[in-house]
């Protein structure tokens, strides 16, 4: 095997396991909500975990900067929920789990992720 | 009623001077007592008291002074939206015409066969990589857009594909055009492939704007929903009548409505006849005669006479608001079939990232010279080929119409996961009274036994059960007030649930109930049981009075079947579902209706608490289970079923223990729930099984898999076509579902 083959072999390897560690070893930004948070929606969603109260009422304030129109509307779908962000403004989503546990949330198209941890 | 703010919206103003003529003649106006007027907004903020002037005059005062004024209404999230994907839709024509155009003239001046037709300027890699690069970071900056924050965040979706595949494509193009002698040191001809990059990226952005649009489709239920709602209400008060915004009116309010006109908001009708079309509401399509004391709908249409009613439910407790927050919901909601694929996209992207490097250096590696340009074109291919999007789309858009093709006929489902298991019913368990039956039972036979007259017979048993609220206990009421009986006082009452009423009148014990009511007084019915018999096997329910331990007579009820019981059960026999009844009554009056509805499985004699079991038992045999019955009485027989189908009562449309709820009150909906679940199902499974075997056939392909087989490699333009395509044919092939026409 040449040198520039041997060169490609061992990028094309280092590459896939940094593709694999960068994009599916992360661990999304964790944050506690005090009766309402705001979720910047910008090439995903931060704070993306969500740290909610048990049977209390928390306002989700979501604001999307990302004209990227696969984010355009989010699905809390343990709650019913799918609703349209318009750009630039704030959308409040109430949530009210009864019980512990993970609740996910998505884009429309299921491409970007978050969830309300209830504890 | 106060001064009220509002705004009118200005057409026609050039100057300052304009903006005080509107003010000055708004201000004169009788009842406004606060006008502002703005040019560059071209809007007017009018504080005025709606009881002295009206928008309709506000709007007439501007007019005669030259202008045209429009009452201003507040932006919905659904107008929003709506503004929002216009302006999309707009962006991306533009920017597919002018990447096609573009595309289209790089391809003309570089493709083998179309090249010597060309302008020479066509063939010139500096006016393509001019031409490529308006495309690549103009026409295709929302895909960089999208993918540096995404990044940032470590996530990647399908714009980073694209950006990441026409990247490779264009900055290799730019480097061979600027640099060809370093190109050809290594023995690579210097060609560029500023077609592939152009061509994709138009093509891509094609896509997303016919998707774009097939997704406005799934979602215009909610739409059209919304629109069916009246804008004002003519509000009598005072003696006088004013027409307030629909969000103005109170519960309590008396509303006229006259012939032609949309009821605005639910009610009770109090003076005067109509006939009243809910087909929008309900899917009911006959108009239903109303007059005073009926209920309606806010949203239907008053067809023939004016009448007044008052306001009993309004804003978000109407009718409407109700079946539009359900269908809401439901289409937030995610179905279980959806989980698969939800595990699928969350890897997705990645690994097709490392698919896409693994190709580079296998080609690069073992493919034949050049390999290099083997290998990036295929690596190209393979990160355009990849849609995600197609399986993300596959179950919600499904839903979507599924859904709102339901609420068109009058049947509201609660969330995805009642409409999946709906598919899998294989036995539908009615509840007998008030569902295959009317609900109001009538009496039909008094008999006096042991020399007792039947007056006395009824006046007993109709004193009795005035306290008891059962549908029987009404029918036996109904028929003493009609035959003027002298009600008497009863006392220590009591009901025994699935038994009967007992109580005491003037010191004496009076029961009324089944058999086994008398059974458990030690009161022997059985000398009578030739005539009970007969009346049970006419289906009727037979209840006894015992006087002292003694029988004093027997009244039948019947509770007539509705019209169109008979016809629902036949169709849903044709779906091959099996049907059961379940009912308290006795098993002879029982199996005579079961009979009369050709329904064999008959469960008769069941105590309220018991059905639940019942419908368990049934489940046990491991066959999915629905359950049909009013949603009040029968709540836990629905709540355990796997999917309770509730009958509507009147105004109330969410019913927590039902998946399904039929505001149209036909029976015959329960086999069109079924049957629409499942077409749905169909449609979701046949795009599941088109978005996942796109990607697992198609991204082999593109790697090159068939290569060293059959010589076969994915041009990475065609690839883009038919990523274009797939998400385009997922949210068409939903869409069909709203062509769906049911066999009945």
């Amino acid at each position: 095997m040449s040198i520039d083959k041997i060169l490609v072999t061992i990028s094309g390897l280092g590459l896939s396991i940094f593709i694999y560690y960068f994009f599916l070893m992360r661990k999304g930004k964790e944050v506690k909500a005090v009766s309402s948070i705001d979720i910047t929606v910008e090439g995903g969603y931060n704070p993306e975990i969500i740290q909610v109260p048990v049977g209390k009422e928390t306002t989700l304030n979501f604001i999307r900067k990302d004209s990227n129109s696969c984010l355009e509307e989010v699905v809390l779908s343990d709650f019913g929920i799918r609703k349209f962000l318009p750009l630039d403004k704030k959308v409040e989503i109430k949530v009210n789990p009864q019980k512990a546990g993970e609740y996910p949330f998505s884009c429309g198209m299921n491409m970007f992720h978050g969830k309300v941890v209830a504890s | 009623m106060g001064n009220i703010k509002k705004t009118l919206l200005i057409k026609g103003m050039h100057c300052a001077s304009c903006v005080r003529t509107i003010e000055q003649s708004l201000k004169e106006t009788e009842g406004v007592s606060e006008a502002n007027v703005n040019l560059t907004t071209e809007k007017a903020s009018v504080t005025f008291d709606p009881d002295k002037v009206s928008y309709e005059k506000l709007c007439s005062v501007v007019s005669n002074v030259g202008y045209k004024a429009m009452v201003e209404e507040e932006l919905t999230e659904e107008d929003l939206q709506k503004k929002e994907k216009e302006r999309e839709l707009k962006v991306l024509k533009y920017k597919v015409f002018v990447g096609l155009s573009l595309g289209l003239l790089i391809f003309w001046g570089s493709f083998p066969g179309f090249i010597e037709t060309s302008p020479l300027i066509l063939r010139n890699f500096y006016i393509q990589l001019v031409l490529a690069f308006i495309v690549q970071f103009f026409v295709g900056y929302d895909f960089y857009l999208a993918t540096i924050p995404a990044l940032k965040h470590r996530t990647a979706n399908m714009d980073t594909l694209v950006a990441l595949g026409t990247s490779v494509a264009f900055f290799y193009s730019a480097f061979v055009t600027v640099f060809p002698q370093v190109v050809e040191g290594i023995g690579i001809k210097p060609e560029p492939y500023f077609d592939v990059s152009t061509i994709i990226i138009a093509l891509i952005l094609l896509g997303r704007y016919l998707e774009a649009k097939a997704k406005l489709r799934t979602s215009e239920a909610i739409k059209k929903l919304i629109g069916l709602q009246a804008k004002t209400a003519r509000i009598v008060k005072d003696g006088r009548e004013v027409d307030v915004p629909i969000s103005e009116v109170l519960i309590g309010d008396i509303v006229r409505v006259r012939p032609g006109e949309k009821i605005p908001v639910d009610g009770v009708l109090l003076e005067g006849e109509s006939s009243i079309d809910e087909s929008m509401v309900t899917g009911e399509s006959i108009p239903i005669d109303k007059k005073a004391g009926h209920t309606v709908i806010g949203a239907t249409l008053n067809k023939s006479g004016t009448f007044l009613f008052k306001a009993s439910r309004v804003g978000k407790d109407t009718l409407l608001s109700q079946i539009i927050k359900m269908v809401e919901e439901a289409q937030g909601s995610k179905a279980p079939i959806q989980r698969f694929a939800d595990l699928v996209s969350s890897y997705f992207v990645p690994v097709v990232m490392i698919i896409a490097v693994l190709t580079f250096v296998i080609w690069y590696d073992f493919g034949p010279a050049p390999s290099f340009i083997f290998a990036l074109l295929n690596t190209v291919a393979v990160l355009i080929i990849a849609c995600p999007c197609a399986m993300g789309l596959a179950t919600p858009t499904a839903v979507m119409v599924g859904t709102a093709k339901g609420a068109e006929n009058g049947i509201l489902i609660k969330d995805a996961r009642s409409l999946e298991i709906a598919h899998k019913i294989r036995v539908v368990v009615f509840d007998k009274t008030g569902t295959l039956t009317k609900g109001k039972p009538e009496v039909t036979d008094v008999i006096g036994l042991n020399g007792i007259s039947e007056d006395k017979v009824l006046t007993l048993a109709s004193s009795l059960e005035k306290g008891s609220e059962h549908s029987l206990a009404e029918a036996i009421v109904n028929e003493g007030e009609k035959k003027n009986v002298a009600f008497q006082k009863i006392e220590k009452f009591k009901v025994t649930s699935g038994f009967g009423v007992e109580g005491e009148i003037l010191g004496q014990k009076v029961l009324l109930g089944n058999r086994r009511l008398m059974t458990n007084f030690g009161i022997n019915a059985k000398e009578y049981e030739e005539k009970v018999q007969k009346l049970e096997n006419e289906g009727k329910t037979v209840v006894f009075l015992a006087v002292d331990e003694a029988l004093y007579g027997i009244v039948a009820i019947s509770d007539r079947v509705k019209e169109s019981a008979s016809g629902a059960i036949q169709k849903l026999k044709k779906l091959g579902i099996k049907i059961y009844m379940i009912t308290g009554d006795n098993q002879r009056a029982a199996l005579a209706i079961g009979r009369s509805l050709g329904i064999e499985n008959v469960l008769s004699e069941v105590l309220p608490d018991q059905k639940e079991a019942e419908i368990k038992k049934i489940q046990s045999g491991g066959l999915t289970v629905a359950m049909v019955g009013d949603g009040i009485n029968d709540a836990p027989a629905l709540a355990s079923s796997d999917v309770g189908i509730a009958m509507s009562s009147g105004t109330d449309v969410a019913m927590e223990s039902a998946g399904i709820t039929l505001i149209n009150k036909d029976l015959a909906s329960v086999a069109l729930a079924i049957e629409l679940s499942r077409k749905t199902m169909r449609t979701i499974k046949m795009n599941l099984f088109w978005a996942f075997f796109y990607n697992v056939a198609l991204i082999p392909v593109a790697a090159g898999v068939l290569y060293p087989f059959f010589g076969l490699l994915l041009n990475p333009i065609f690839a883009s076509m038919a990523m274009a395509l797939s998400s385009v044919s997922v949210v068409s092939n939903s869409l069909l579902l709203k062509r769906v026409k049911f066999r009945y």
